[in-house]
């Protein structure tokens, strides 16, 4: 099993979602994020004052799928948030050691 | 703690010396006495003269006794006038809080409010227990509402020649024959105005003042040193008579308190931000400044909105009569002034900052109120657009002047909106006052006219009360903070700043659902 990060702009979640539901993915988790790689901060104005926003919002998308599938889930998602222009974001892909279904205790491939 | 006990015996001394004074007015508690046939007399342009009243009485009864209910009548629009206007006053401290808070950052919100909410209730004990009585004690009645003659103490000193009220003594606690209808009446509206400016230093010393130390504050800015002032120019005391004393103008005139209520407060507010020192983080090492944003923008322009709407009692409210209609030239004066101080400054921020910022237009709207405050009931409304207009302007290059000259750290730009443009009120009235109105003011014949109509007395008048009133205000701000700083420390620790006042000054956090973001600085 492997856990698929990806750090993709705001505004792409919805075609992110509609994308991996398709595929039939059957869940994910959500956080809101911040960060910077390549692409530089920029500058707000506040009274006059100017000051660098390195940081720019982004949003972490988290799904947990089999070993096989992850190269299907990679490039869906790759397609679906890609705009071409600089911050389109980064996928990792983790090892994960065991999953757990809370409700009813299965584990393994069967909780995913 | 030595301060408190030293205050309570002098107001104590001063209380048993007022009761002990024969007081030939009597007190009117209930108001059944007030608003009398006399009130007719003078009241309109045909109104019958004292005399007439007299004679006239014996021959028509039935109009006698009918004066007596017009003359009642009359006192009685003006009072409630007067008593509206000072509600839609009181309401501007809502103003203040919601415009400081909305400019300030959400980890302090809490402290921030607390401040702007009890200003209200100490600024309002402070008064009773002896500032009304220090500026009103001696201002022998107010004609419109037809009575608070009981007011008729003013210590004074004779020096070349004339005689100079510097404070009054009577009215402390509102008690013995101060518990008058129309005394109560003038401390509920006179109170109101100088609490907004006990308030106007909340904010340029916000994020970072001890609220222990704040109380102290409150009492002595309410209690003395508006007060003192305010007696010079609206208790009958020497700044007033200029011009009855020295022949210059009509002696220094303050329509509403450009020079009384906003200088006073903008000045109080740089002294307590010189003092304070800037927030942690506010100046890089070479000085050049970081920007701060406010937490919520669109609560801070509300409330730059209701103190707009307060300004209506503010300055219209301050003819002290419901009959007098010039009380329509000074309200559209008012809203003319603001609308050119907001659009002033998005014109300079656009031009100069590339962004019409709305945060400086709020403060540009409450800068041409401010600098309409004195000359709103002097000048038209072509003159009342061109003053609100320059204030705005002066108040961006204020803004700018006090954060990268002076590095002062003033988080809304209060010195700019109050101290600057209150001061510019006060000399633009000098200068524009066009002679239609204020015939007899402070006692001096004729009507009140600037230097561009042909009194060049009444511009030094203005001269000589604006800095009075900055040099006094400063001076005595500054040490206070001084000498308060090593009784009861002004600023909260560096890891209390950092943190947030909310909890630790006040014990309520703001925001406490919300996880607050902390790396925005």
């Amino acid at each position: 099993m492997k856990k698929i990060e990806a750090i993709i702009k705001p505004f792409k979640l919805d075609d992110l979602k509609e994308a991996l539901s398709t595929l039939g993915v059957s869940g994910m988790t959500l956080s809101e994020v911040k960060g910077f790689g390549r692409q530089k901060g920029h500058t707000e104005v506040y009274r006059g004052a100017e000051y660098v926003v390195d940081f720019i919002p982004k949003v972490k998308v988290e799904i947990v799928v089999e070993a096989e599938r992850v190269d299907e889930v990679v490039e869906t998602i790759m397609n679906s948030v890609r705009t071409g222009k600089i911050g389109d974001g980064k996928i990792f892909v983790l090892p994960v050691e065991e999953v757990c279904r809370i409700r009813t205790g299965e584990k393994g491939k069967a909780a995913i | 703690m030595k301060k408190y006990i030293l205050l309570l015996v002098v107001t104590m001394m001063c209380w048993c010396g007022s009761l002990a004074m024969a007081a030939d007015p009597v007190g009117d508690p209930s108001g059944a006495n007030t608003g009398v046939a006399a009130d007719v007399v003078g009241a309109s342009a045909g109104a019958p003269t004292a005399a007439e009243l007299a004679s006239m009485s014996a021959a028509e009864p039935l109009a006698a006794k009918l004066a007596d209910v017009i003359g009642h009548n009359r006192i009685a629009i003006n009072m409630v006038w007067t008593l509206l206007c000072g509600f839609l006053v009181m309401f501007m401290q809502a103003g203040f809080a919601l415009a400081e808070g909305g400019f300030t950052r959400a980890k302090n919100a809490g402290h921030t409010m607390a401040m702007n909410f009890m200003i209200y209730g100490i600024g309002i004990l402070g008064y009773w227990i002896c500032g009304f009585a220090i500026q009103m004690g001696g201002v022998g009645g107010v004609a419109s509402l037809g009575g608070g003659t009981v007011l008729n103490n003013e210590f004074v000193i004779n020096l070349f020649g004339h005689d100079f009220g510097l404070f009054g003594t009577k009215g402390f606690f509102l008690s013995g024959d101060t518990y008058d209808a129309v005394v109560y009446g003038i401390f509920l509206f006179q109170m109101v105005f100088m609490d907004t400016t006990a308030t106007i230093p909340t904010g340029s010393m916000a994020e970072r003042w001890t609220f222990k130390s704040f109380v102290i504050y409150g009492f002595f800015i309410t209690a003395l040193v508006y007060p003192l002032y305010a007696n010079w120019v609206w208790g009958g005391g020497w700044l007033s008579q200029l011009g009855k004393n020295f022949g210059l103008g009509h002696g220094h005139v303050d329509f509403a308190g450009s020079s009384v209520v906003h200088m006073t407060g903008g000045f109080a507010a740089l002294a307590g931000a010189m003092v304070l020192g800037p927030r942690l983080g506010k100046f890089k090492a070479d000085g050049t400044p970081n920007a701060i944003p406010g937490h919520h923008i669109p609560m801070a322009v509300t409330g730059c909105f209701i103190l707009a709407f307060g300004w209506f009692g503010f300055n219209a409210g301050s003819t002290l009569a419901g009959g007098d209609l010039r009380i329509a030239v000074v309200a559209t004066n008012t809203m003319l002034a603001s609308a050119a101080g907001a659009f002033a400054a998005m014109v300079y921020m656009w031009v100069f900052y590339g962004k019409p910022d709305i945060s400086i237009i709020a403060n540009g709207l409450l800068a041409g109120l401010v600098a309409i405050t004195a000359p709103c009931a002097f000048v038209d409304a072509t003159s009342a657009v061109l003053i609100g207009a320059i204030a705005g302007v002066l108040l961006c290059i204020s803004v700018f002047f006090v954060e990268r000259v002076m590095k002062v750290d003033d988080p809304v730009g209060a010195f700019s909106v109050h101290g600057v443009n209150g001061a510019w009120g006060v000399l633009a009235l000098g200068l524009f006052a066009d002679g239609k109105y204020g015939d007899a003011f402070n006692g001096v014949p004729g009507t009140v006219k600037g230097l561009f109509y042909g009194d060049s007395g009444q511009f030094v008048a203005q001269l000589i009360g604006t800095i009075t009133n900055a040099v006094f205000v400063f001076v005595v701000m500054y040490v206070f903070f001084k000498v308060l700083d090593k009784i009861v420390p002004l600023r909260v620790s560096p890891e209390m700043e950092l943190e947030g006042l909310d909890q630790s000054e006040v014990g309520v956090t703001a925001y406490p659902e919300f996880h607050l973001n902390k790396t925005h600085r």
